[in-house]
């Protein structure tokens, strides 16, 4: 019985130093750039228009449409919006989050938004990364915020205020569509109030379709409702925050 | 024997299933029942585009109310889009599966790659004349225009191959929305029709800097005087105008011509200096406009409510609206004396069903949506005009137009503006030719400028071989040189290959005896 007892034991610690051996490397905090592929700062300093050349991390997709794939990607130093990167939909299903990929196009504005125009071209690449959503609640409202756009980002204690009135005139929490003209299914807006300030969100149903517990989370909120959020930092003519997570608190 | 008839019963009962899966046959084509059953409950389904305009929505609700409230056995159910292209993805993708709308507002770019099935759409001709159901028909239960009512121009836009196989809904066209302030402040006169010539000279004259790098005009960093939004009506409209060609009614695509090389080489020229944008490259004109950071803005009519400081449709926060004076204009012009705009807007369709009293009800809830309360209240969401003589006069819709500015909403000043444009200049706009392709040249004629714009930007030559270049590209991917035929113009295809005969059968002997081992396997197991 000792014996068995003994030759588990051991079989259980080989087990454990095995799979020591098969956790990855930690990635480095700062990200060691190919040749020829621009730093967060360089793409940042880039003239709208001019070509560019990113390594980035995929953290999330949007839309996949006729070989146009839309995701929201970020490296250790900043995030990269790519709209309608060229993509066959056999790699799209390959970009799960984390993956790593070098992306070239061209660098675009619209709207204030700063992405990688349509018909950029990537290729993956080795390694992995998922960004830590960024505690931005005390930027909410300065000029500060902007120098994060696009990151994966979460705001705390934020007060949910009626967007606007619903077809019975009462207070509404959210709405399908910026006015309401939508229906289940559409992108929901819903507003907070950060501070003394209060902010317009959106639950962007590409990116989180009416099936996910964030679109439901949001349908539930009640004015008054204080939230903890996670999301992406659009642009949209300002801060237009795509929301993937609302915990009510 | 008895195993051998067993087999040739079994080999003729597969036959017709087989022909059914094979055969890929159509609906019967619509024949007029002679009355709608009143006994019967019809349930149709309406699918619609809003412009995220809330009250449309309730426009649509509202007339299908009414209409439920005047023929209590049809049902109409709702669906709402806000973009046309998804419209018809979906009609698309219900096509086959049999699913298709009842009733469906669309372009009739869209109708003719619908009616590649056969017999999916319903002609309308027969329905639009029947003495009893047509239009002002004696047994409808509404005010329903005559067919003389409706404006002749906009219904023959719904003709396909000689048939009407859509009625008209709204009608829009484009307008030139214009900060007229900038313009003078450039010492320029605005005159009441611009040429291209003048939209392109003050334009770049709008890119002048003070020392300090900022823009003259606005004293900011941002400015993009001219931008346009749809690019395929831009080079549309510039090469109709040019008396260039674009298509024919035979689906003969005639875009790639020196005409349109000589207007994208412009184009170039101006998106290269700054002094050009559009839609897809930069946003809305109306956000730069209302943000004092353009001069010219060529949009629909039908988004008048979006343009202007004082526009009750804002996209940017209150703080970034700068005041000035609109002047709302025809598009810039190739020859200012003799105007010429596009015509668009919605037009309603109807599917065909296996029930022609389905259809029946369908054409009765569409024509409905011709009666002056639809019309005039739809139309006064956005800078639309009704499409029917009895509407435009009506009092109601006379008093409406005869009270511009004196509110910011419904009498917005700019959206009366864009309105009486397109009332005035009615006999001044033209369609394109529609065909079954017609959808994928108007998309190829936007991705011309959108491609020659970009490129420009990005300091790419644009000469003669990126022109040859771009426009085999744009004849690749828009597959204009594979273009099918609709139903209505389809051609006898002729015989078979003997090679497709040959494989034919041999798939099709293959699938009976399978069938057949199938049936005598069943029934040999139903008799243990």
């Amino acid at each position: 019985m000792k014996k068995i007892f003994a030759l588990i034991l051991a079989v259980l610690c080989v087990a454990a130093v095995c799979a020591g051996c098969k956790k990855p490397a930690p990635e480095p905090e700062k990200d060691v750039k190919g040749e020829g592929v621009m730093t967060y700062a360089e793409y940042m300093a880039a003239a709208i228009d001019a070509p560019v050349v990113i390594e980035t991390y995929v953290q999330a997709k949007q839309s996949w449409w006729e070989n146009k794939a839309t995701l929201y990607t970020q490296d250790h130093d900043g995030a990269y919006f790519i709209y309608n990167m060229t993509c066959s939909e056999e790699d799209y299903a390959k970009l799960v989050p984390g993956t790593k990929i070098k992306v070239t196009g061209f660098k675009a504005e619209w709207s204030g938004e700063i992405e990688i125009a349509e018909g950029a071209t990537f290729e993956i690449e080795e390694g992995s990364y998922i960004a830590t959503p960024v505690d931005l609640t005390a930027l909410f409202g300065t000029d500060e915020l902007i120098k994060h756009q696009n990151e994966m980002f979460s705001v705390k204690g934020a007060v949910v205020v009626a967007i606007g009135q619903n077809d019975a005139g009462e207070d509404a929490a959210f709405f399908y569509k910026w006015n309401n003209s939508g229906e289940d299914g559409d992108d929901l807006y819903f507003k907070v109030k950060i501070g003394e300030n209060e902010f317009t969100f959106t639950v962007e149903s590409y990116l989180c379709d009416k099936t996910t517990e964030v679109y439901s989370a949001v349908k539930n909120l009640k004015v008054g409702d204080t939230i903890d959020v996670e999301g992406f930092l659009y642009w949209y003519e300002g801060a237009n925050p795509h929301i993937t997570k609302v915990t009510v608190k | 024997m008895k195993r051998a008839v067993c087999l040739i019963l079994s080999v003729l009962m597969l036959v017709p299933f087989l022909s059914a899966c094979h055969g890929s046959k159509g609906l019967k084509a619509f024949e007029m029942p002679d009355g709608l059953d009143e006994n019967k409950e019809y349930r149709i389904t309406f699918w619609a585009k809003n412009d995220t305009n809330k009250t449309q929505v309730n426009i649509y609700k509202n007339a299908i109310a009414d209409f439920e409230a005047l023929y209590p056995n049809i049902h109409v159910e709702l669906r709402l889009y806000t973009d046309y292209g998804k419209i018809y993805n979906d009609v698309i993708t219900n096509i086959s599966t049999g699913t298709t709308p009842n009733v469906c507002i669309t372009y009739p770019d869209h109708i003719a790659t619908y009616m590649t099935g056969e017999n999916v759409m319903v002609p309308l001709d027969g329905l639009m004349d029947d003495p009893r159901f047509g239009l002002g028909g004696s047994e409808v239960r509404f005010d329903s225009p005559k067919r003389d009512e409706v404006i002749a121009r906009y219904l023959d836009e719904g003709v396909i191959g000689g048939k009407h196989w859509a009625l008209p809904f709204m009608r829009s066209t484009e307008a030139l929305y214009v900060n007229r302030d900038y313009v003078e402040k450039l010492g320029y006169t605005l005159p009441e029709v611009v040429t291209w010539d003048f939209i392109w000279e003050v334009s770049e004259a709008a890119l002048r800097k003070n020392d300090d790098g900022t823009y003259f005009l606005n004293g900011g960093s941002v400015m993009i005087p001219f931008i346009y939004k749809s690019s395929d009506n831009m080079m549309i409209q510039y090469l109709r105008q040019a008396g260039a060609d674009y298509s024919d009614e035979n689906g003969n695509i005639g875009i790639f011509s020196d005409a349109t090389k000589d207007f994208l080489f412009t184009v170039a020229e101006h998106a290269g200096s700054r002094a050009f944008s559009t839609f897809k490259i930069s946003s809305y004109p109306g956000n730069f406009l209302n943000a004092g950071q353009c001069v010219f803005g060529i949009d629909s009519t039908a988004g008048a409510t979006w343009m202007g400081s004082k526009a009750g449709h804002q996209d940017i926060s209150s703080d970034k609206l700068v005041d000035f004076e609109m002047a709302v204009l025809p598009i810039p012009q190739v020859d200012p004396d003799n105007p010429v705009m596009i015509s668009q807007g919605p037009s309603v369709a109807i599917f065909n069903k296996k029930d022609p009293g389905e259809v029946l009800a369908s054409w009765l809830f569409a024509q409905f949506l011709l009666t002056n309360k639809v019309q005039i209240a739809y139309a006064e969401t956005e800078g639309y005009v009704p499409v029917t003589e009895k509407a435009r006069k009506d009092p109601g819709y006379e008093d409406y137009l005869a009270r511009a500015g004196e509110d910011s909403e419904l009498h917005y000043s700019v959206k009366l503006a864009a309105t009486k444009l397109l009332l005035d200049n009615v006999d001044n706009t033209f369609i394109t030719p529609v065909f079954n392709g017609s959808a994928s040249l108007r998309d190829a004629a936007g991705e011309l400028i959108e491609a020659t714009s970009k490129s420009a930007r990005r300091n790419e030559t644009v000469d003669e071989a990126y022109m040859e270049k771009l426009f085999k590209s744009v004849n690749a991917l828009y597959r204009l040189d594979q273009r099918g035929e609709s139903a209505a113009e389809r051609s006898e295809l002729g015989k078979l290959p003997a090679t497709a005969v040959v494989l034919l059968s041999a798939l099709g002997a293959a699938w009976l005896g399978i069938g057949a081992y199938g049936i005598m396997h069943i029934a040999k197991k139903k008799k243990r």
